[in-house]
C-alpha cells in the first residue's frame, strides 16, 4: 500500500473555517430589525400609553357578566357543532387525499396534482377562506364548516401523506406477496404502521378546529365568534370577558379529553 | 395435482434494472419435484431478483415463468393476485407487520382469498382461524399468539413468517435468505421447519442462501448462480471445489 504523502504541519486547514457570508447575513438581519422598529414608530412612550388603555379595558372586563348565558350557550353549541362536523368530514377526506398524495404509493401524475390541491388548501389563513365562503354561500354555520374542512384537509392530508411516505415498505411487500388486493394491502400493512400517528394528528387538528370555530364567527361564518364580535362592538367588555373565559374552559376540557383519547389508542 | 406437471418452469428469464446492465442474463430451470431446492451464489448475483420475479414483486424484463399453467410474466391485476396467493414468500428480514399480533400476521396469509370488504371487517372463516392456530402450534409459538410481532426474537419472527407463507396454502414456497439474519442453531431450526412443510405439503421450497454447508445439508438439489447465469444445477453431492470457485470466484476462502 502506498504511503500517504506527508503535509507540512503549518499547512493544515482549520476544519471550522470562518463563514464570512453567514456573518454578513446576521449583520443584515440585525440592521433590518433596528430599521423596522424605527419605521413603525415603536418607542417606550407609545408602549406605556398603550398599557394605560389596556388597564382601562381590563377594569371594564371584570367582573365578567354571565347574565346573557343563553346567548353564550347558543354560540358555544354552534361552535362545537362546526368543529365536530368539519373535523369528522375533513379528516375522512384527508385519509383518501393523503393516500393519493403519498409518492411511494401513487404515480407522479396522481400525487403531484393532489399535492398541489393540498398546498392550495393551506395557502390561505382560515379568516380569508371564511370571508370567501361567507360571500359565496352566505352568512352562518355552513360557511364556517366549509372553511374548517378546507383548513383540515390542508393540514391533515399533508401530514397523513408524509406519515405514509415514511413507512417500512418491507411489510407492504409481504402483504402484496400474499395476493391481497390493493385495499387489503392498505388495510393490513399501511394502516397498522400509521394509525397511531393518524390519531395524534386528528386530535391535534380537532383542537385547532375548536379554536378556529370560535374565530370564524367574527367574519360572519357562525359560532361564538359572532357573539364575541358584537359584544366588542357594543363595548360590552364584561360580556366579552365571559365569552373568553368560556372559550378557555372549552379548550381546557378538550385538552383533558384528548389525553384520554390518546391513552385509549 | 397430476404427477407429470411441473411446479415451476423458468425460460430465458432476464431482468435489467438499468437498461443495458442486466442482472439476470437468461435463467432457465424447471422445478419438477417437491423438497428443498437451494439457490447459492455470491451477493449481487441476482438470487433475490430471481425469487422476486417469480411472484412479480419485481417485473422481469424478458422470459417466461410458467406456474399453475399460466405465465406469471403476462399476468396482471386479478390473475396476478390469484397466482401470488399460491406462492408463499419468506423474507430475510421476516417482514412481519410489526404492530399486528402474531396470530393476525399468520392470518394475513389468507388475504388473497378474501375480498377487501371481508378484510376490512376482519371476517376470517372459522376454518382459517383454526388453521392459523394449528400452524402456530406447529412452529411452536402457540403461547405467543396474542403478542405483538415486534416483541418476538429473530428466530421466532421467522417462524411466524413461515407460518404466514404456509397459511396461503401455497403450491411453492420462496425463501429469500431466510436464515442470514439468524445464529447458526436457529438457522438450522428454520431450515428444518421449511423442510418439514415442504415434505408435508409435497411442494417445492426455493431457498436462497449463501451458506454452502447448510445448503448441502438440507437441499435435494442445488442451483448455483454466478454473474446472472445458472452455472450449476444438480445434486448437492455433485458440487466440487471447481464449481464453488466458478460460482464465488477466487479460492482463498475454500477449505
Amino acid at each position: 500500500m502506498a504511503r500517504l504523502k506527508p503535509i507540512a504541519a503549518d499547512k493544515q486547514q482549520n476544519p471550522f473555517p470562518r463563514n464570512w457570508g453567514l456573518s454578513a447575513m446576521w449583520v443584515v438581519v440585525a440592521i433590518y430589525l433596528v430599521y423596522s422598529v424605527d419605521a413603525m414608530g415603536l418607542n417606550l412612550d407609545r408602549f406605556l400609553s398603550g398599557l394605560g388603555h389596556a388597564d382601562k379595558l381590563l377594569g371594564r372586563m371584570f367582573p365578567p357578566d354571565f347574565s346573557r348565558w343563553e346567548l353564550l350557550l347558543d354560540g358555544l353549541i354552534e361552535s362545537l357543532e362546526i368543529a365536530v362536523i368539519s373535523s369528522v368530514v375533513g379528516i375522512f377526506f384527508s385519509l383518501f387525499i393523503g393516500l393519493f398524495a403519498a409518492r411511494n404509493f401513487m404515480p407522479n401524475w396522481i400525487s403531484s396534482p393532489v399535492r398541489a390541491f393540498i398546498a392550495l388548501c393551506r395557502s390561505f389563513h382560515p379568516v380569508i377562506i371564511a370571508i370567501l365562503f361567507v360571500k359565496s354561500v352566505g352568512f352562518g354555520a355552513l360557511a364556517g364548516i366549509l372553511t374548517l374542512i378546507v383548513a383540515t384537509i390542508g393540514f391533515i392530508a399533508k401530514l397523513f401523506a408524509e406519515a405514509i411516505e415514511e413507512i417500512s415498505f418491507k411489510q407492504v411487500e409481504a402483504i402484496q406477496a400474499t395476493g391481497a388486493s390493493f385495499v387489503s394491502v392498505i388495510l393490513f400493512s399501511v394502516m397498522p404502521q400509521v394509525f397511531s400517528r393518524f390519531i395524534g394528528f386528528a386530535t391535534y387538528q380537532f383542537d385547532s378546529n375548536l379554536r378556529n370555530s370560535t374565530m370564524v364567527g367574527i367574519v360572519g361564518a357562525g359560532g361564538l365568534g359572532g357573539t364575541l364580535f358584537s359584544a366588542f362592538q357594543r363595548f360590552d367588555y364584561d360580556f366579552v370577558a365571559a365569552i373568553l373565559i368560556t372559550i378557555i374552559a372549552l379548550i381546557l376540557f378538550w385538552e383533558f379529553l384528548s389525553t384520554v383519547v390518546r391513552r385509549i389508542f | 395435482m397430476s404427477v407429470a406437471k411441473n411446479f415451476l418452469e423458468i425460460k430465458g428469464l432476464k431482468k435489467e434494472y438499468v437498461a443495458g446492465n442486466p442482472i439476470l442474463k437468461g435463467v432457465d430451470f424447471t422445478i419438477d419435484a417437491p423438497g428443498i431446492i437451494a439457490i447459492i451464489g455470491p451477493s449481487g448475483t441476482g438470487k433475490s431478483t430471481l425469487l422476486r420475479c417469480i411472484n412479480r414483486l419485481i417485473d422481469p424484463s424478458q422470459g417466461q415463468i410458467i406456474f399453475d399453467n399460466a405465465d406469471v410474466c403476462q399476468a396482471n391485476g386479478k390473475q396476478l393476485r390469484q397466482l401470488r396467493r399460491h406462492v408463499g414468500m419468506v423474507f430475510q428480514e421476516y417482514n412481519l407487520v410489526e404492530r399486528l399480533t402474531v396470530i393476525e400476521n399468520v392470518l394475513t396469509g389468507r388475504l388473497g382469498y378474501m375480498s377487501s370488504w371481508q378484510a376490512w371487517r376482519r371476517n376470517y372463516s372459522q376454518q382459517d382461524i383454526n388453521t392459523a392456530f394449528e400452524l402456530l402450534e406447529a412452529v411452536g409459538l402457540e403461547a405467543h399468539a396474542n403478542k405483538r410481532a415486534d416483541s418476538l426474537s429473530g428466530g421466532q419472527r421467522q417462524r411466524v413468517g413461515i407460518a404466514r407463507a404456509v397459511m396461503q396454502d401455497p403450491h411453492i414456497i420462496l425463501a429469500d435468505e431466510p436464515t442470514s439474519s439468524l445464529d447458526p442453531k436457529t438457522a438450522v431450526e428454520i431450515m428444518e421447519l421449511l423442510e418439514r412443510f415442504a415434505t408435508e405439503k409435497k411442494i417445492p421450497a426455493l431457498v436462497n442462501m449463501h451458506d454452502v454447508k447448510l445448503a448441502q445439508r438440507f437441499a435435494q438439489r442445488i442451483i448455483g448462480m454466478s454473474n446472472g447465469y445458472v452455472v450449476y444445477d444438480g445434486a448437492p453431492e455433485g458440487i466440487t471445489d471447481e464449481h464453488l470457485k466458478q460460482i464465488y470466484g477466487g479460492e482463498s476462502w475454500l477449505d
